[in-house]
């Protein structure tokens, strides 16, 4: 179901074709990093930590150097270290260990040998000597004075003193506005509550992978699964320290990222073994290290505390926000600060972030980074409030509502946003107006991110039948090819199974950031749709000269040049490509632009649970999804967006967590114990795709990636408690932890 | 070591390759038939991007000894459509939208050919474990399961239609 504030008519925009890299998909034909193999190429295998702390005592690589078949054995030593203040500082020594491992799966040495098993065994023979230290996994032990130190060197910003000892708290962030004690005074009603959640990882089904390929002139190509090829390409030689010309980075089709893949673990090692081995080298994680090495997303500890008058406005906001960011410090407790109450309008609030380091590894983004855990304390205690009033939990959304002039929490005022025609979509929805099934618990909740524009380019060629290859720099992870393809038919006006959409490498397209806050469809689309403008002046131009007028005397319409005055019949498209020859040449437009005006997202999400009170387990029994896509270029793909967030919402809250042993160790690292929802886990996801055009866009895009993935942990934890009357604070909403909280529910007289 | 000479059929061909005696099947297909439609996205039988039918069995090839397949017929993703012709399953994800990255929709289409050819009428519960073994993380399911049962539809209107 869609509902529309208002649009033009469209042709293309708005409809559903085949997506044009599908075929290749569904017959086993498109081409993913693991799947390409090079003559003469070797395999890289990378030795790591299996200590979560330790300093590195000593490596001797001699004994794996001399095993048959091994032709380049790596360790940190192999790659200069950067300055303090270089951005990339932390991501050269998560990649490679210098003086300390800081978790278990930390990379220590690599080795690439002729066959799989010889750099296997190779690496294994690596000897490392380990100091073992003190490690910390816990967020409130890791802040605790004495905890084990990470960072010699991490000093809390942020403070209103400057600390003189190093922490394990990387910064304070402080949001602040109003008067929060009179703010609290106001209130009818308080609530608050500490939530715990553990750290989860995205789960891309594609483990990383990639192959590099050092030529003896000291350049080199990479293929490699990324979201962003343009940053696999700065990263890496920033870690290599060499110019990034030295580098063309190849985007192969990507299995997944959710913002798993923003970052690089792979490219500079198979880069730096190739180089030493001269033969091409590939490198694939196992599922294992998948896990055990790359970016879970935070754990996080958070204190609210909510004050409301009795008509349920919200008169007051308190929270202590803080964030894992495993071994390395992130922005991640500042997006939740900036995102928590984001959906409210609160005129008092006083909001803390803290930045903790634990030994686990480096956090990397998980759509909408921050603001499902941020979420799951909000909408907790909004459900609170509203049953402590007696209030609908949407009405009670409502009259909190923020709309275009209101100023958000984090400063800036709001844009036309699309919040309150959401909830009343959920409202209004045949989901919300029926009972749930008898036993059956509702639980409803509310979700905000920020979407964002950066930099994007694209090229677009037509070709002398009148068809067109648009060419852009980013990588589709989940259809936006699609997407540009509608928008330059509509532009041009052409059908858009004549336009070939393709993802270009880093030198046959300009910079493009990566594909992440949700940027593809609005960013790179914005790029395409200049692009396809300025062809149009070349097309009406080369119109004029066939016609031998004016070109002001052109217009371009429906896909066709019109004569102004009508003295000559129009021009497809294709009847002026054909004439390019002889008008001017090929016909061709390149745009590279920072885009601006991203549109805030929201979604609201309304789901009936019901739960076994003798196992503790939770069925999700029905769920329905709005979200304001501002405009869905492709409706089954701004759906797919939204159901794979709401899926992901619901493993999050439901069952996933990173579990360690008393040593640091992972204890999950698999697929079998570090569960995510199946087919039959899961009921049909009902969606709702609202459109409140965004006016930055030319075809009002928001970006849908990222913000369904907020709501479903608040809405099923504000379900369990319909369902069985017990509140619980901490994630996952596991079988043991329900059927916990029943019990203590039943021992305290229910 | 020497390795072991492995005789069967793949995709209606007959086959040959070499492989030592602890290769996965997946990598046999993978790396000596250069049949890269099955996806390795765990190596321990978790996520079923590795499905494929053996003797008309569905299984991980992740999980079964290359050695293993000799003399038996094998159907990858590669061999799922007739020729020029798509498979329904093929032809309803695409128009389903049922895949996102692509890159478990392999083990899926292999999978939910499996549960068609035993059962050709699921239900949506039927499709839901038939396909618990393949792990998505982009779809949610929503439009594999859809696709699956839409394609189901088509395969038996095909049949009256054959019938009459």
């Amino acid at each position: 179901m869609t509902i529309t504030d208002q649009r033009p008519g469209y042709r293309y925009v708005g409809t559903r074709p085949v997506r044009h890299d599908g075929l290749d998909k569904v017959v086993g034909k498109a081409r993913y990093a693991a799947d390409l193999v090079l003559p003469g190429m070797l395999y890289g295998h990378i030795l790591r930590s299996p200590h979560a702390h330790a300093r590195i005592v000593a490596i001797d690589t001699a004994a794996a150097e001399a095993m048959p078949g091994v032709r380049a054995v790596i360790t940190g030593a192999d790659f200069p270290e950067l300055p303090a203040d270089d951005p990339e500082r932390n991501t050269t020594r998560n990649l490679m260990a210098r003086d300390k491992v800081l978790y278990e799966g930390h990379a220590i040495a690599a080795v690439a040998a002729t066959s799989q098993r010889a750099a296997k065994a190779a690496a294994k023979a690596i000897a490392v000597t380990y100091e073992v230290l003190p490690h910390t996994l816990d967020i409130r032990e890791a802040m605790a004075p004495g905890a084990p130190l990470l960072h010699d060197d991490v000093f809390t910003t942020g403070l209103d003193s400057e600390p003189s000892e190093p922490s394990n708290v990387a910064n304070r962030t402080c949001y602040e506005r109003g008067d929060i004690e009179q703010g609290f005074a106001d209130a009818a009603v308080v609530v608050e509550g500490e939530f715990v959640t553990k750290a989860v990882h995205q789960g891309y089904i594609e483990p990383h992978a990639c192959v590099a390929d050092t030529g003896q002139d000291g350049k080199t190509v990479i293929w490699c699964s990324s979201q962003g090829h343009f940053r696999v390409r700065s990263q890496t030689a920033a870690m290599l320290g060499w110019d990034t010309a030295r580098i063309k980075v190849i985007p192969a089709e990507i299995g997944g990222g959710f913002g798993g893949k923003t970052t690089i673990y792979l490219e500079p090692l198979a880069v730096a073994l190739s180089a030493r081995a001269g033969r091409p080298v590939k490198l694939v994680m196992s599922r294992e290290e998948v896990f055990r090495a790359t970016g879970p997303t935070p754990g996080s500890v958070i204190r609210l505390k909510l004050g409301a008058a009795d008509d349920g406005k919200i008169t007051a906001a308190k929270a202590w926000m803080a964030y894992e960011s495993g071994a390395f410090p992130g922005p991640w407790a500042m997006l939740g600060c900036m995102c928590v109450i984001s959906p409210y309008n609160v005129e008092n609030f006083l909001i803390e972030g803290y930045e903790v380091v634990v030994n686990k590894p480096v956090n990397v983004a998980y759509r909408a980074p921050s603001a499902p855990m941020a979420a799951f304390a909000a909408d907790t205690l909004v459900d609170e409030i509203a049953r402590r009033l007696d209030m609908d939990p949407i009405e009670l959304r409502l009259l909190n509502c923020p709309s275009a002039g209101d100023q958000a929490p984090y400063g800036p005022k709001w844009p036309r946003i699309g919040l309150r025609e959401c909830l009343e979509a959920v409202r209004d929805s045949d989901h919300y107006r029926s009972e749930p099934a008898p036993g059956h618990g509702r639980g409803v909740a509310s979700g905000f991110w920020f979407n964002i524009g950066e930099a994007s380019s694209a090229t677009v060629n037509l070709n002398e039948n009148g068809t067109a290859t648009v060419v852009t720099g980013s990588p589709d992870i989940g259809g936006s090819r699609a997407s540009m393809a509608l928008m330059a038919a509509e532009e041009l006006g052409i059908d858009v199974y004549d336009i070939q959409p393709v993802v270009g490498d880093t030198e046959v397209v300009g910079f493009t950031d990566v594909t992440e806050g949700s940027r593809a469809t609005f960013a790179t689309g914005m790029a395409v749709v200049e692009a396809c403008r300025d062809l149009k002046r070349q097309l009406c131009g080369r119109a004029a000269v066939m016609w031998d007028c004016d070109s002001d005397e052109v217009a371009w319409s429906d896909g066709q040049a019109t004569h102004r005055a009508g003295e000559h019949e129009p021009l497809a498209l294709a009847a002026i490509t054909a004439e390019a020859g002889r008008t001017g040449g090929p016909l061709g437009a390149t745009a590279s632009l920072n885009a601006r005006g991203a549109g805030p997202a929201f979604s609201v999400q309304v789901t009936d649970v019901s739960v076994d009170e003798e196992t503790g387990r939770v069925t999700v029994e029905r769920y329905t999804t709005a979200q304001d896509a501002g405009t869905a270029i492709h409706p089954d793909y701004v759906e797919g967006q939204m159901q794979g967030g709401v899926a992901q919402g619901i493993g999050w809250a439901l069952n996933e967590e990173y579990i360690h042993d008393a040593d640091g160790v992972m204890e999950n690292p698999g697929f079998l114990d570090y569960r995510i929802p199946v087919a039959s886990d899961l009921p049909m996801i009902e969606t709702i795709i609202v459109e409140v055009p965004n006016p930055n866009h030319p075809y009002g895009v928001r970006g849908v990636g990222e913000v369904g993935i907020v709501p479903p942990i608040p809405a099923l934890a504000n379900a369990v408690y319909d369902a069985t009357g017990a509140r619980i604070r901490e994630l996952p909403l596991s079988p043991p932890r329900v059927l916990a909280a029943i019990t203590a529910r039943n021992g305290d007289g229910g | 070591m020497s390795r072991t000479h492995v005789r069967c059929r793949i995709n209606g061909d007959d086959a040959e390759f070499l492989c030592d005696a602890g290769d996965a099947l997946l990598d046999a297909l993978r790396d000596e038939m250069g049949l890269m439609g099955a996806k390795e996205g765990c190596g321990t039988g978790d996520c079923g991007a590795c499905s494929i039918l053996m003797d008309g069995r569905l299984q991980c090839s992740c999980l079964v000894f290359a050695p293993e397949a000799e003399g038996s017929s094998i159907v990858t993703v590669e061999g799922i459509a007739d020729g020029d012709r798509l498979h329904p399953l093929q032809q309803c994800f695409l128009e389903g939208a049922a895949l996102q990255c692509g890159v478990c929709t392999p083990g899926f289409l292999v999978a939910a050919k499996a549960l068609l050819d035993r059962n050709p009428d699921p239900t949506e519960t039927e499709v839901r474990y038939a396909l618990a073994g393949n792990l998505c993380r982009c779809t949610g399911y929503d439009k594999i399961v859809r696709s699956v049962l839409a394609a189901a539809a088509v395969m038996q209107q095909g049949k009256e239609e054959a019938a009459r």
